[in-house]
């Protein structure tokens, strides 16, 4: 039996968890441990904290909420955003992470991608791949959809499956952040040929959504950010909204975020279980 | 002398201890990540975590001499849990990259997972994700699971699982067309195939009994 995953995505700038559409144009939108403690509490089957200026400035600097997270949520972590080396990923092993997500440093070193999976295990590594369709084809992009590698998608995501790395999360960055739905022709593309689990992001925004994705393929596990944010911020679950970094203008306002609904995991697993699909489903106490 | 170590987890290179080590403490075990023979031997159970290569962990555990430093462990009766990797290390024997021995402290060995497409549905290699522990027939009364109910959801990360003789193995799950054992106990030793530390409260509940099991 495979259970499916719903894993939601935490974008994270500074102290802050952010949101934005296409990668770009970030919202404050609260403090991540409290996001990540809620969404763990609600069956989320893992939790994926991403950096989303380190690869900019070339460093990760999520270890202190890693270490506070790994100790609230024992459920798997895994953190992504700026990691370039081998003393990079022992680092937030240490802090707490149970795996890392690379995209830049494996474009840069594809044998980075096979040292690490052989050192640490593949369980370990988590291949991220930021896909952009460009004139009917889909190409890999890296720095939240800026830079071009020059590979295209299901080329790369089978190389990374050669390197042994244990897992691929896909982002279609045109879908990403706006509620249009996942991305079926990307899914099915890549999903067709690959071996390994392949975590699914960009574009949920109703339970509709992750059905429209199981009706062409079978899925190993979804990955979400607005549906389940916006969920929790319209249901007043949230709250810590107070910080002064960044743009905080949505939250200070207290606008309820109409182009989304008050799903949450436990509601996305209880459709998706309703339509007779599998998935880890815990009994009410 | 004060024996100030409940816990030894046993480091013997790159696996995320930290995990584990949280969660003993969430137990209220005072736990110590460990690479010394001594911790080891004064303290008053094992955690052997793991992930990554077989062979590159029997490597790394002669090295530092911690295989005889388990099977000293072993002899007094006092509680081992293997966890994952830590499982398939105290088989016999894994096929992984190559033939490797094992530190054989219960029969059986490690086999891959083949990749599985059934009708529509796809079975990845690694299997990653929650599963259910089903119970076998034996009684999980003195094993860790005595806080657990058969069907409870664990995390699973895994290219290889074990083959062990039928009256050790606790629990099965299932992935594809494998039925396989998910946890085994055998006197003082319990193995698991999944990540107690990663399973939520159901997966606390295995460090409750591991406490529990504990000399006071």
């Amino acid at each position: 039996m495979k259970h499916i995953r719903i894993i939601p995505k935490l974008d994270i700038k500074g102290p802050n968890l952010v949101k934005g559409i296409h990668l770009e144009g970030l919202r404050v939108l609260g403090n991540p441990e409290e996001y990540a403690k809620l969404l763990s509490e609600m069956g989320a089957d893992e939790i994926i904290y991403q950096d989303t200026v380190a690869s900019l400035y070339g460093r990760n600097s999520l270890n202190d909420l890693v270490s506070e997270t790994a100790r609230s949520c024992f459920i798997p972590l895994t953190v992504g955003g700026g990691i370039r080396s081998i003393e990079d990923i022992k680092d937030l092993l240490k802090a707490g992470a149970d795996k890392v997500s690379i995209n830049t440093a494996f474009i840069n070193n594809p044998s980075f991608a096979k040292e690490s999976s052989r050192l640490f295990g593949s369980s370990t590594i988590v291949a991220s791949i930021e896909a952009i369709n460009y004139e009917g084809e889909f190409l890999a992009f890296t720095d939240n959809g800026r830079e071009y590698t020059g590979k295209k998608v299901l080329d790369w995501a089978l190389e990374l499956q050669d390197c042994g790395v244990g897992e691929i999360l896909l982002t279609s960055v045109d879908n990403e952040g706006t509620g249009e739905g996942y991305n079926l022709d990307l899914y099915r593309l890549v999903k067709e040929k690959l071996e390994i689990p392949l975590i699914f992001h960009g574009g949920a925004k109703e339970p509709k959504h992750f059905l429209d994705l199981l009706n062409i393929s079978d899925v190993d596990a979804f990955g979400a950010s607005s549906i389940f944010h916006y969920g929790l911020l319209n249901l007043n679950r949230i709250k810590n909204k107070s910080n002064d970094h960044g743009n905080t203008e949505y939250l200070s306002k207290n606008i309820s975020f109409k182009d989304f609904g008050e799903f949450t995991v436990t509601s996305i697993k209880e459709a998706l279980s309703n339509a007779g699909y599998n998935l880890r489903i815990e009994n009410k106490k | 002398m004060k024996n100030d170590i409940d816990i030894a987890i046993i480091d013997y290179g790159l696996s995320n201890l930290y995990s584990v080590d949280l969660a003993c403490k969430k137990a209220g075990i005072n736990s110590k990540i460990t690479s010394s023979l001594e911790d080891i031997e004064k303290s008053k159970g094992i955690i052997l975590p793991g992930v990554g290569a077989f062979d590159h962990a029997m490597h790394n555990l002669k090295e530092k001499k911690l295989d005889h430093a388990i099977y000293n462990f072993i002899e007094t009766g006092k509680p081992f849990l293997g966890i994952c990797l830590g499982m398939q290390l105290i088989m016999e024997e894994s096929s992984e990259f190559k033939k490797t021995k094992g530190l054989g402290l219960v029969k059986g060995s490690c086999l891959k997972f083949d990749f599985q497409k059934i009708e529509n549905f796809s079975f990845p290699v690694p299997n990653v994700g929650w599963n259910k522990i089903n119970k076998t027939s034996s009684t999980w009364n003195k094993t860790l699971l005595s806080k657990n109910e058969d069907g409870d959801f664990m995390y699973f990360v895994h290219s290889y699982y074990v083959e062990a003789e039928q009256e050790v193995v606790t629990t099965y799950s299932n992935y594809g067309k494998y039925e396989y054992c998910s946890s085994l106990s055998y006197e003082n030793i319990h193995a698991m195939q999944f990540h107690p530390e990663k399973s939520g409260d159901k997966g606390l509940k295995i460090y409750s009994s591991l406490s529990d099991n504990l000399e006071k």
